[in-house]
């Protein structure tokens, strides 16, 4: 192992001791609240090292992992989200009686697989990466266990997580075989040579779209999401519609955008296809849902389509950088939207599964007039409404998609929008027009989050240009 | 020799047999078995494949896809545990609390 071996991992190597180190202390100690406290700190310092890493482009183990500014791009918003989960967490856990130390080690555990999947350079390492962000996410959304909803939440997404993960092996297994490597840029390589056999490396590619399609959680690979969503506890949720989803499309874009560009003409159907039922399914069916963990699982659904827009053109080369760019900053987008609209979710959620109805924002808005005005920005974000980040991710993205010349996916994509408005300002309706008596939990940093997120919804998205400017680099330094 | 065609195609049977079973079985634990299968007909294709190219690095990833298979076996088997400890039983159509 050299030197630039270990440069390379190093972020991640602090983060893996340091969780294992926490998970001793937990042990021994007792006392969460250090827990707590530790693990934010060991996320912060993984931070700063990831940021440290921005412009080195370092490659590691015999190309098997790669640092560009891709990968310090997404390491900043799984960190981020981490600590958004833990300020989100600590008092939820208290509160619903579950307050094991475990929560923060899986926390960990989880992150530290999603940044291995943002440096992948090799298929192997995707697949343990895969593995290694979902194993403690299958126990974190079993964490509110004896409860039954918990346990089955764990079960289903243990099940379908494992089932996802076979395809994507024997997909890579396929694509081996095709190409006899599996490192990214040797297939890509070999492709260009001649040396691979085309038809079994596209049901290679297929398999390992279908693989990853589980994992973002695109129709019709989504019927576990709402289930999932539903039924893991709120912070958890939180974190995995993020952390679970951004790393997802990190591999896809990774292994599509850099292996296979040439097998675009095979793969652009299939994704056009896939966008476009997820973000139809997903939006109709979210209109049905009167629980609001179930709106934002089926919300999730339907912004995997927006991003996975984005892939249709990774083939034309011109474009490619251009729509990755914009399903980078569209992630970061979703990531501080989704956690706002969460942080109101945990502030209004009682015990034993109360407070979930969408009939329980009633009187929100005369009540408590500062967290409706914060869900009220989320809620136009997701629904795409200038000045918020939403806004500004879907223009990026569509303007993105016309470049490629899928206008018929931009106007699905822009329908489907219309008709989420719909299920999104139903929850500010019912915030400021309807009377009730809601309770809505106060604590400092769950706070403190809504009104970070709120403000960041809308300030980021005045200055949003430099942001997708770093995105935009971040991607000319890979592709 | 044995054509390295055979092996693909018993790979792709054990594949699909185990897929099917994903979605055919309703026992958590034969659902369980049939994942396994997945995963080890990829191994099996791995070990082909390396062998027709005569190059070692399949036969390495195995290694990886036994170690994370036993990884999510620890942790599915507990998981299991914990269900059938709240509800007494393991048929996934009993999962059932969750609908919407």
């Amino acid at each position: 192992m050299t030197t630039t071996d270990l440069l390379s991992v190093f972020p991640l190597l602090i983060l893996i001791l340091w969780a294992c180190l926490v998970l001793l202390l937990d042990v021994f100690l007792k006392r969460e609240r250090l827990t707590t406290i530790l693990t934010a700190i060991g996320l912060v310092v993984t931070l700063g090292f990831s940021i440290s890493q921005n412009n080195l482009n370092l490659t590691g183990f015999n190309n098997m992992v790669v640092v560009d500014n891709f990968a310090v791009y997404l390491n900043i918003i799984f960190l981020g989200s981490g600590l958004l989960a833990i300020s989100l967490a600590h008092d939820y856990l208290k509160r619903m009686g579950i307050n094991r130390g475990e929560f923060y080690v899986l926390l960990m555990f989880s992150i530290s697989g999603m940044m291995l999947m943002a440096i992948a350079a090799d298929l192997i390492v995707f697949f343990l990466a895969l593995e290694l962000l979902s194993i403690p996410l299958y126990v974190l959304a079993a964490f509110a266990r004896p409860r039954v909803e918990s346990e089955e939440a764990g079960m289903k997404y243990f099940l379908l997580g494992a089932f996802s993960g076979g395809f994507v092996v024997y997909g890579i297994a396929l694509v081996f075989g095709a190409t006899a490597t599996t490192n990214l840029s040797g297939i890509a390589a070999r492709i260009a040579e001649h040396q691979a056999d085309i038809p079994l490396l596209t049901i290679g590619a297929a398999l390992i779209l279908v693989g990853f399609s589980f994992k973002v959680a695109v129709v019709p690979f989504q019927m576990w999401t709402p289930d999932v969503y539903h039924g893991a506890p709120s912070a958890v949720t939180a974190f995995m519609a993020i952390g679970a989803k951004a790393a997802g499309f990190a591999a896809l874009m990774r292994i599509f955008v850099a292996a296979l560009p040439t097998l675009s003409e095979q793969i652009t159907p299939i994704i056009w296809v896939l966008a476009a039922l997820t973000m139809i399914v997903g939006n109709i069916v979210a209109v049905a849902q009167s629980n609001i963990k179930r709106m934002l699982a089926y919300s999730s659904i339907a912004h995997a389509g927006y991003i996975l827009m984005a892939l249709v053109s990774y083939g034309q080369s011109s474009v490619a950088s251009v729509s990755v760019s914009a399903a980078l900053f569209y992630l970061l987008s979703y990531a501080v939207t989704n956690f706002g609209a969460w942080a109101v979710v945990i502030a209004v959620e009682k015990a034993e599964g109360k407070g979930l109805a969408l009939d329980d924002y009633a009187g929100i808005g005369r009540k408590y007039p500062a967290l409706a005005a914060a869900m009220a920005i989320f809620m136009l974000s997701f629904t795409g409404v200038p000045p918020t980040l939403g806004f500004v991710g879907k223009f990026y993205l569509f303007r993105a998609v016309i470049d490629g010349g899928y206008i018929g996916l931009a106007v699905i994509g822009v329908l489907t929008s219309l008709i989420s408005a719909f299920y999104y300002l139903r929850v500010v309706v019912i915030m400021y027009m309807r009377d009730g008596e809601p309770e809505v939990r106060s604590e400092p940093w769950l706070n403190l989050t809504t009104a970070f997120t709120a403000i960041a919804t809308i300030v980021l998205s005045i200055f949003s240009a430099p942001i997708l400017q770093w995105a935009s680099q971040a991607i000319l330094s890979t592709f | 020799m044995i054509p390295t065609t055979y092996y693909i195609v018993l790979s792709a049977l054990l594949f699909t047999i185990g897929a099917l079973g994903v979605l055919i079985r309703r026992n958590a634990i034969i659902i369980f078995m049939a994942i396994e299968l997945m995963l080890n007909a990829a191994n099996l294709a791995f070990v082909a494949f390396t062998r027709m190219y005569g190059i070692i690095d399949g036969q390495v990833f195995v290694f990886f896809v036994m170690t994370v298979a036993a990884a999510e076996v620890a942790v599915g088997l507990a998981l299991i545990v914990a269900i059938f400890r709240t509800k007494h039983n393991i048929d996934i159509d009993q999962l059932n609390n969750l609908k919407g």
